[in-house]
């Protein structure tokens, strides 16, 4: 029944939506005014676009029963993350998830490699994990995600569940969620993020109960519910594979790409080497045979391991034809000197060096080939090994600092289903100031953004269409910052200027955007079924420096290789006062915003303005002011205090 | 890789710094007889600043001796950095080249 109503408001809402941005394009524009009227109705467009991504989500909004028995030989692996985090927090987690009925081991997985943390893990009869020695310095060590992958080598469940270090899990958690599992194609099933530090107003925004709720329950629908980096529980077995297809492509694509930079490397080689040495250039002419025979296989689609080391063995063979040479040569010289003065060369004759001395001076350190720069580059881009990795196997994505969304991604494409099981089975704690919350948006809608630029879902093979939608309509949410901009700059351009983007404000406006207006709302009423969605309206406007900053920097890392400014969420209370400075751009803007009515007013009042345009910016104004005003609530909150059962909780 | 020499009281010092290897062997050994040809027969190579050689360098080390001695003089080796002292014992060269703490002390026994 719900699903019908959720319907017929979809059809509604994207007939009126239409309607609308179709009069606006076609009949509306003030061109006298574009540089204005041009932007508002991009804006229009890319909103009319959001609501409809969403509207196509609850389309398909799928309200589970709950999952079958679960096979009971079904082993688990709890995994808790952890970084720098408090230890107690730690531990509380690390002990709940202990208490978990189904049979599992649980492991603490330290990124912050804390002897204290160790102790209190053994004490306990924990697991612990921390990196392997593989995880030298040099190489990339991917956040979490490189956590989770370091952990995956060294346990074996079949299933992982993954807690972050603030998540305490229900002892019922795995009996309710491991049934979904009993379908063989299903990968993923996550359950929703909850904070328990969290006040019924909620002035940090923390819950995401549209999130937690109809959008995951509707890409559910359309076999798209995402990762979200806990509470989830994962198949090793769809990980792995994950991990593999990656690394074959990653290796495929840097031998193509050394056997693509060869032909230059040798010729650069012979350019600048001895050429005049013959030897030398034999040498080259192997090289150069050698790769041009492994770019054959290589597009003949032999083995990548064949191909590189039958490269690497013929290159070896001529290197060592090469020293044997040098030594030749040297061996002569020795007799040369030997028959000019006898007594010199010392009591045992001409020394003669060895076989195994040859072999030696032939392998790869102290080969003669490694002076030649750019050839030994080539040589050692042409292997199997992903020297660039700690591991050559990562099954958790690290193209994002968002990993899940870029794992369950991959998973999707690659056929894998996903569950969304709704009921909360662990409860977490929130950023309890605005900077840390800051911190953390930023974090998540970077991610996003990365995963859009380096692995657009509209463009990947394996995903359906619909799969496509639901990971683009959560990506597009992430672009409302240039957007908000335009909304609050249309109506202080109007009060201020009297420039009207539209031509004019008459019966053909009205009668095209309440009606879209009304079924909007009505849309996310139905759709949201009673829970509270206005404080995530607010904070969509409200943090537009901050979507607008996480696109700025992440197109920056993808396509200039720039970093993010990455930070991990801090899950204790920054300390110090009100930090107004945190929200300066709009603070700005909301001045500009309370100006610019008054000055409206003061227009209508000497007759500068007309009536009706004044009203409708007023209003929107008004609109805008109180969308922002949550951001003061936010500076002004000094943490949780739990209302009532004081004796229940520890504050940190 | 960059050579450099000064003549000494009694000898003509080298100096041989960074990778003496297949590109920079010739070199040295170039460098070695244009000074062998200037007049001075008895060379110490510094190798004080050679971090790495491979057997093409070595093979130069050698062909340089040669030619001191043809000369009449000799070629000593001194200041040998450790990835070079694995060389020539590797290869039993240390039995030809005694490797000299010092520049200064590779001629002070005669």
């Amino acid at each position: 029944m719900t699903r019908f109503w959720t319907r017929l408001v979809v059809v509604l809402t994207v007939l009126t939506g239409l309607n609308y941005i179709a009069w606006r394009w076609a009949a509306s524009l003030n061109w006298d005014a574009w540089w204005i009227a041009l932007p508002l109705v991009v804006a229009e467009t890319y909103s009319l676009i959001d609501v409809m991504l969403f509207g196509m989500t609850v389309w398909k909004l799928k309200i589970r029963k709950g999952a079958p028995q679960p096979p009971h030989d079904a082993t688990v692996d709890v995994f808790i993350t952890t970084y720098n985090e408090d230890l107690d927090m730690v531990l509380t987690t690390a002990l709940a998830a202990q208490k978990i009925r189904h049979p599992h081991s649980t492991w603490i997985l330290d990124d912050g490699a804390r002897p204290e943390l160790k102790a209190l893990a053994e004490q306990h009869g924990l697991g612990y994990v921390t990196r392997s020695a593989d995880w030298t310095k040099n190489l990339p060590r991917h956040a979490k995600a490189g956590n989770l992958n370091n952990a995956l080598m060294v346990t074996h469940g079949e299933f992982l569940l993954i807690l972050d270090a603030d998540q305490i899990p229900e002892p019922d958690i795995l009996e309710k969620t491991l049934g979904y599992f009993n379908n063989r194609r299903v990968a993923l099933v996550q359950t929703p993020q909850y904070f328990s530090n969290v006040p019924e107003s909620d002035p940090l925004g923390s819950q995401a109960p549209l999130f937690y709720g109809p959008i995951q329950q509707g890409k559910d629908g359309w076999n798209a519910a995402f990762f979200c980096g806990s509470n989830a529980i994962l198949r090793r077995e769809a990980l792995m594979q994950l991990g593999l297809v990656g690394y074959v492509k990653e290796t495929e694509k840097s031998i193509r790409r050394a056997l693509a930079a060869s032909r230059a490397a040798i010729r650069q080689a012979r350019k600048s080497a001895d050429v005049e040495s013959p030897l030398v250039s034999e040498v080259l002419d192997e090289v150069e045979a050698a790769t041009r025979e492994a770019q054959e296989e290589v597009d003949a689609g032999r083995p990548l391991s064949e191909v590189t080391y039958r490269v690497r063995r013929r290159v070896d063979a001529a290197v060592q034809t090469l020293v044997e040479a040098d030594v030749a040569a040297l061996q002569a010289d020795l007799e040369e000197i030997a028959a000019m003065e006898l007594a010199h060369v010392g009591e045992s004759g001409v020394p003669v060096v060895a076989d195994d001395a040859v072999q030696r001076m032939s392998a790869r350190d102290w080969s003669p080939l490694g002076a030649l720069e750019s050839v030994q580059a080539v040589l050692d881009a042409l292997t199997v090994e992903r020297s660039d990795e700690a591991q050559p196997v990562m099954p958790l994505a690290t193209i994002s600092v968002t990993e899940d969304m870029a794992t369950a991604m991959r998973m999707h494409g690659m056929g894998w289903e996903s569950v969304y099981h709704h009921e909360i089975l662990a409860y977490g704690l929130a950023p309890e100031d605005i900077a840390t919350m800051l911190t953390q948006r930023l974090r998540w809608a970077q991610g996003t953004i990365q995963v859009l630029l380096r692995e657009n879902p509209l463009v990947q093979k394996g995903l359906k269409l619909g799969q496509r939608l639901m990971y683009f309509a959560t990506m597009w949410t992430y672009l409302s910052g240039f957007a908000a901009v335009i909304y609050f700059a249309a109506p202080i351009i109007y009060l201020l200027l009297g420039i009207l983007p539209v031509s004019s404000l008459s019966w053909d406006f009205f009668i095209r955007f309440i009606p879209f207006m009304v079924v909007n709302q009505l849309l996310f009423a139905v759709a949201g079924r009673g829970i509270p969605t206005w404080r995530g309206q607010q904070y969509s406007l409200a943090l537009f420096p901050t979507w607008i900053k996480a696109c700025t920097t992440a197109a920056r890392n993808v396509w200039f290789g720039r970093p993010l400014g990455f930070a991990v969420t801090p899950k204790a209370r920054q300390s110090g006062g009100p930090s107004w400075s945190l929200i300066k751009p709009q603070i700005v803007v909301s001045v500009l915003l309370a100006v610019a009515a008054v000055v409206g007013i003061i227009r209508l009042a000497t007759g500068l303005a007309e009536p009706l345009g004044t009203l409708v910016n007023v209003v929107w104004v008004v609109f805008d002011l109180v969308v922002m005003s949550i951001l003061v609530r936010a500076v002004l909150y000094k943490g949780y205090e739990p209302a009532e059962e004081p004796a229940n909780r520890e504050e940190s | 890789m960059e050579f450099s020499y000064e003549v000494k009281d009694s000898y003509a010092e080298v100096k041989a710094d960074g990778r003496l290897n297949m590109v920079s062997a010739p070199k040295l050994r170039e460098f070695v007889t244009d000074v062998i040809a200037g007049g001075s027969n008895r060379i110490v190579v510094n190798l004080e600043h050679t971090a790495f050689m491979d057997s093409s360098g070595l093979g130069a080390l050698i062909g340089c001796l040669k030619a001191a001695r043809q000369a009449g003089g000799d070629l000593r080796i001194a200041a040998v950095q450790p990835q070079v002292d694995m060389v020539l014992k590797l290869t039993s060269m240390d039995k030809v080249l005694t490797a000299y703490p010092s520049a200064e002390e590779a001629f002070s026994n005669d």
